[in-house]
């Protein structure tokens, strides 16, 4: 057997000290569809609890919507399972066009072309239109996708401090003798659900001829007055070169993404990207799922109008309660508690209390930056919010944490 | 002459920190402690390269090398 005992020895290995660092990640099921409210089994083998979910990214609660539902079970119908072929053989459909054609006109864009998930849309985008000639510049706390997107470009690669435009303008400077210079970053940050100044990088990035990449992943749906992104509540929508953003979270939640924007790049990508040329693309039942969504999003504002009212309800409560909060007025919303114990601590009391919300902590957030990342949803009805702030005051008080500052939370537990 | 070790440390913490973690020293890991990513390794490179006027094969320019202040200036120091 070539499987041998050494070779398994150095896999237990290196499990084994995943978990003694405390990093060993384990899944717990979800016995119901994605909700409000959901049904986790956890421990494993327990009998599953039904709890309030503030931690899933179906912030428009469009996961389970009967509408889209509905489409996704007429797509099914119309357009069969599966298409058994990567997009330029025979794996194109007539709804992957038009699914196409709906992001553009959502996104303000000139074309779109879809990939498997927003991972491979990130993965195959710079390698297909860059070269060594070129220079990619991104800001520091950059999407992990994006990040290997760019270890596969021979392109150089340089970085800027998180959202500091001085610093950015620095670095176009000192890479101006290259043939392409483009400026990537993401529209909202998923850990810190900050804002990027995508104004000023447009005028940045005209000023020094870089072309923009904007991952709209925690955006596309709900960020901006109509929810088109980022770009929309900058004030720069058709100023954006290249948009990634995926299918996964407020749109339908299913999967899929693409890279929307410039004609000439997106055909680029269908000449060159990788995963597009060799991976199957989206499913027929997601796609139909997602025009719908797209339908039920032109049609009107209201579910990231319920989004915004939601997330100001949120953000007021924790803040009223004395919780120390990253800044912002997205519907992401770190709860800061420094220590990383302290962090999976009160996770798992909001748990007993009926409420699910995950802590974070180093390597995924910087160390010393522990927290339970909470997100808000336009699913969520004030009772549940209500009930998972009665929660997380209970919790609150227990460990004492109300109305203290970061340094008094850090002096008590440490960072 | 400049202390090649101040120039190259006053370059790191202007660059790569922040309020949070500028108490880096000589002896600070850099690569290996999360202050410097190997993307962001580049830009350290190219400064150390236009500063020094030398030219860093790409194969010594590891992580190991650039891990800490003192180690920076070895390898500077090798290529001068
Ligand atoms: C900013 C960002 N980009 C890309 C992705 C990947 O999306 P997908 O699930 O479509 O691969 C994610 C998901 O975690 C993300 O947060």
């Amino acid at each position: 057997m070539a499987y041998t005992d050494k070779i398994k020895e150095i896999y237990q290995n290196q499990l084994k000290g995943i978990q003694d660092a405390g990093l060993f990640k384990q899944e717990r099921y979800i016995h119901s569809s994605q909700d409000a409210e959901i049904e986790v089994e956890f421990p494993a083998g327990s009998a599953p609890k039904r709890v309030i979910n503030v931690c899933a990214n179906n912030y428009l609660g469009l996961s389970s919507h009967p509408d889209v539902i509905k489409a996704a079970h007429e797509g099914l119908d119309t357009r069969g399972y599966g298409m058994s072929s990567v997009r330029f053989i025979c794996g194109t459909q007539d709804i992957h066009r038009e699914l196409e054609k709906k992001v553009s006109e959502f996104l303000g864009t000139e074309d779109t072309i879809l990939f498997p998930s927003c991972m491979d849309a990130n993965a195959g985008v710079f390698e297909a239109i860059l070269t060594s000639e070129d220079v990619m510049i991104s800001d520091r706390l950059v999407h992990a996708s994006i990040i290997d997107g760019m270890r596969l470009c021979a392109a150089q690669h340089d970085t800027f401090k998180h959202s500091d435009m001085a610093h950015l303008e620095k670095k176009l400077q000192l890479h101006a003798d290259k043939r392409l210079k483009v400026v990537i970053n993401d529209g909202v940050y998923s850990m810190d659900g900050d804002t990027a100044k995508l104004d000023e990088m447009v005028a940045l990035c005209e000023k020094y001829d870089a072309i923009l990449f904007v991952d709209e992943s925690h955006s596309s749906g709900f960020i901006g007055k109509t929810g088109r992104g980022t770009h929309e509540k900058c004030g720069v929508v058709g100023k954006i070169d290249i948009i990634t953003t995926t299918f996964g979270k407020a749109l339908g939640g299913a999967s899929g993404g693409c890279v929307s924007g410039r004609k000439e790049i997106v055909e680029m990508c269908r000449q060159k990207a990788r995963p597009y040329l060799f991976s199957n693309t989206i499913a027929p039942v997601v796609v139909s799922g997602v025009l719908e969504v797209l339908n039920i999003l032109s049609k009107s504002t209201e579910r990231r109008d319920k989004l915004e009212a939601n997330t100001k309800f949120w953000r007021e409560g924790l803040t009223k309660a004395g919780f120390v909060l990253k800044d912002g007025d997205t519907p992401i919303v770190p709860v800061m508690l420094f220590n990383a114990k302290l962090a999976q601590d009160v996770s798992r009391d909001l748990f007993d209390l009926g409420i699910y919300a995950i802590g974070f902590f180093f390597p995924v957030v910087p160390q010393g930056a522990a927290r339970i990342r909470t997100q808000i949803s336009a699913g969520h009805e004030i009772h549940h919010l209500e009930k998972a702030l009665d929660a997380f005051i209970k919790v609150g008080k227990k460990y004492d944490i109300l109305g203290k500052t970061k340094q008094e939370i850090i002096e008590k537990y440490g960072s | 002459m400049e202390n090649m070790k101040e120039v190259i440390l006053e370059y790191v913490i202007e660059e790569y920190c922040d309020e949070e973690n500028d108490d880096v020293t000589f002896e600070t890991p850099l690569i290996s402690g999360g202050i410097v990513d190997s993307f962001s390794m580049v830009s350290l490179k190219r400064f150390l390269e236009n500063k020094y006027k030398i030219s860093i094969p790409d194969a010594d320019a590891s992580p190991e090398n650039f891990d800490t202040v003192t180690k920076i200036e070895v390898l500077v120091k090798r290529f001068q």
